[in-house]
């Protein structure tokens, strides 16, 4: 079940990212609304984790070369603005990709068609967020620019082809793209140049190479549980 | 102030005079006799009005800081399904802190200044928060005996004298009991698993069961505002009162729960149809209130951090806003959301703040933090903070 596993990986880490800024938001509606999308990310991962397996045994006692998320999720939180920056890239992609699942006849399609509601708020939240920081104060926008600058590394990867997930993966890409390229425009900022990871290593979180944050968050993620073996929560 | 009322000013600029202003007071004193509900365009006496803004602040307060010792297990817990339960719950705990502060708005109290008093240590919030979660059995303990008391406090106050704090305390008793639940059941699953679970288990309620009991505050006759609350039906039971149907209730739980609860001298009594309990040490409670306890400092450490770090976020909101209005924009949909939470694990959303909620048509955008000021008036106000 790669695609199961790649999808429902994607919504595990991120919402377990996102789950760490609960009592840290800089504000109080932000402790709700990104509580709210952890919480949503992580009802997808259930329902992914559970078509590839046992979704505790997936989620806790996997070693951090069997995951097959993309790197970017799994990206340290940085300031809020690092976070709007991976947001704004996951929530467009996951947004545009899930609408083609629901769309499709395949074995996503009713959690895509669920999903993709919920897809829909986290974008617009990144999305808004990302017109307010760019074009609010000095201080903002160079923090969002530099969020965007640090991140766009790890965008290429999310257009490898996963197994099992037949749509077409470089219109996907065109329309991510587009899209991405409008919002940051609006927001007075230009995207990034440099490479993305896709061009010159082509998939790497997906065949289980990832990033020296993911082995620490894992470590933490994992520790409780595995403390136990055997146990029930 | 809110509380000026047609009538009021109808008085003129020369004030009411002596007669008007008792007839007030007696109108005031007639509407809580007849347990009829104070709205916030009523005339109330500035002293009610004190103690509630007081009391609903320390609540909100009590939400928030809340948050953090059961956020400290978020990334830690050990299954997925205990994980969305205790993100829901904290994401539950900020939406209770919203509408209490947005409850204390109604008495012309803003949110950033009831923040800003936190955050100089200048108002209170539950002292339970100032002990540390040590392990994943505390937040079973939190659950089950830190909410079952703040319940046991707070359904009275769903018949409170004060309208919007009734009515916001109805919603969130509703979901405080869901949480209580919850920490039960979280409990039951560690008693009944592996021995190292049920040690867990026991620990934390070891721990957790004494100031639990504290929460309900100090004894009847060392109660500083309790005579005037009650007479003003903010308050309906007195401390010991609450303290001791809490206790009741516990025994049971307790064993059903398989475990004891860490005070020998607890045992029935006929004669009251109530239980004994030991001799709280109101001496930590004291130490614990004035600042001594073992997460006073760290828990506002981290509050006014979030609060210092999020500055320039709230900044370019603010900023953002203001530029959009001057072009005559209308404003783009803010950061919210249109739909409704669903799934039982998810958590019920506030229903009218920016974070969570469809804006109203011709709002204004809607990532400024506080819903009811606008963003012009949070940027003026974070500036005289830092």
């Amino acid at each position: 079940m790669t695609a199961a596993l790649a999808l429902g990986d994607d919504a595990l880490v991120l919402s377990h990212r996102l789950g760490e800024w609960a009592g840290h938001a800089p504000v109080l509606e932000e402790e709700v609304a990104l509580a709210n999308i952890a919480l949503d990310l992580l009802g997808q991962a259930r329902t992914l984790l559970s078509l590839a397996g046992d979704e505790d045994e997936l989620a806790f006692l996997r070693e951090e070369r069997s995951f097959r998320n993309v790197q970017l999720v799994e990206q340290p939180n940085g300031d809020f603005a690092h976070t709007i920056a991976r947001q704004l890239f996951f929530s467009v992609y996951q947004h545009l990709l899930y609408e083609r699942l629901a769309a499709g006849t395949g074995e996503f399609t009713d959690l895509a068609a669920k999903a993709v509601k919920e897809v829909a708020y986290h974008r617009d939240h990144a999305e808004q967020w990302v017109l307010r920081l760019g074009d609010g104060t000095a201080e903002s926008h160079e923090r969002m620019r530099r969020g965007l600058d640090a991140l766009w590394r790890y965008t290429g990867e999310l257009f490898e082809p996963v197994e099992g997930v037949d749509i077409d993966w470089r219109a996907l890409e065109g329309d991510w793209l587009s899209a991405v390229t409008s919002v940051v425009g609006r927001a007075t900022l230009a995207l990034p140049t440099g490479p993305r990871a896709g061009a010159w290593t082509a998939g790497a979180g997906r065949q289980g190479l990832h990033t020296e944050p993911f082995g620490r968050m894992l470590a933490e993620m994992q520790h409780l549980h595995r403390s136990h073996p055997g146990a029930s929560w | 102030m809110v509380a000026v009322t047609a009538g009021r000013t109808a008085q003129g600029a020369a004030g009411m005079t002596e007669a008007a202003a008792q007839t007030e007071e007696a109108a005031f004193d007639a509407a809580v006799a007849a347990d009829e509900r104070i709205e916030p365009r009523d005339w109330m006496p500035e002293a009610y009005r004190a103690t509630l803004v007081r009391q609903m602040a320390q609540h909100a307060h009590s939400e928030i800081i809340g948050m953090q010792p059961e956020a400290n297990w978020i990334t830690r817990a050990p299954s997925l399904r205990r994980k969305a339960i205790l993100m829901a719950k904290v994401q539950d705990e900020a939406g209770h802190g919203l509408y209490l502060y947005s409850a204390a708005e109604t008495l012309g109290t803003s949110r950033d200044e009831l923040l800003d008093k936190l955050h100089a240590g200048r108002q209170r919030y539950s002292s339970i928060f100032n002990y540390p979660t040590l392990t994943w059995a505390d937040v079973g303990a939190i659950g089950w005996l830190v909410d079952g008391a703040a319940i046991t406090n707070q359904v009275p106050l769903c018949r409170c004298s004060y309208g919007p704090y009734a009515r916001a305390m109805v919603r969130i008793c509703k979901e405080e009991s869901f949480h209580q639940r919850q920490g039960f059941e979280l409990l039951l699953a560690l008693s009944r698993g592996t021995p190292a679970q049920h040690e867990m288990a026991q620990d934390a309620v070891n721990r957790w069961w004494w100031p639990s009991l504290m929460m309900f505050g100090p004894p009847d006759d060392a109660s500083a505002h309790s005579a005037q609350s009650m007479a003003w039906k903010i308050k309906r039971h007195s401390n010991d009162e609450l303290r001791r149907r809490f206790v009741d209730i516990c025994v049971p739980q307790a064993q059903a729960l398989g475990l004891t609860l860490p005070d020998p001298d607890i045992r029935w009594n006929e004669e009251r149809g109530q239980h004994d309990y030991g001799e709280i040490d109101w001496t930590e409670f004291q130490e614990v209130l004035k600042g001594n306890g073992p997460c006073n400092d760290q828990r506002l450490a981290q509050r006014r951090e979030a609060h210092e770090e999020g500055a320039w976020v709230r900044q370019a909101a603010a900023a953002y806003a203001d530029k959009h209005r001057a072009q005559g924009e209308s404003p783009s949909q803010g950061p919210g959301r249109a739909r409704p939470s669903d799934g039982s694990d998810t958590a019920a959303t506030p229903p009218d703040h920016p974070g969570t909620a469809a804006p109203s048509a011709g709002s204004e955008p809607s990532a400024g933090p506080s819903p009811s000021t606008g963003p012009e008036v949070t940027a003026q106000s974070m500036e005289a903070t830092t």
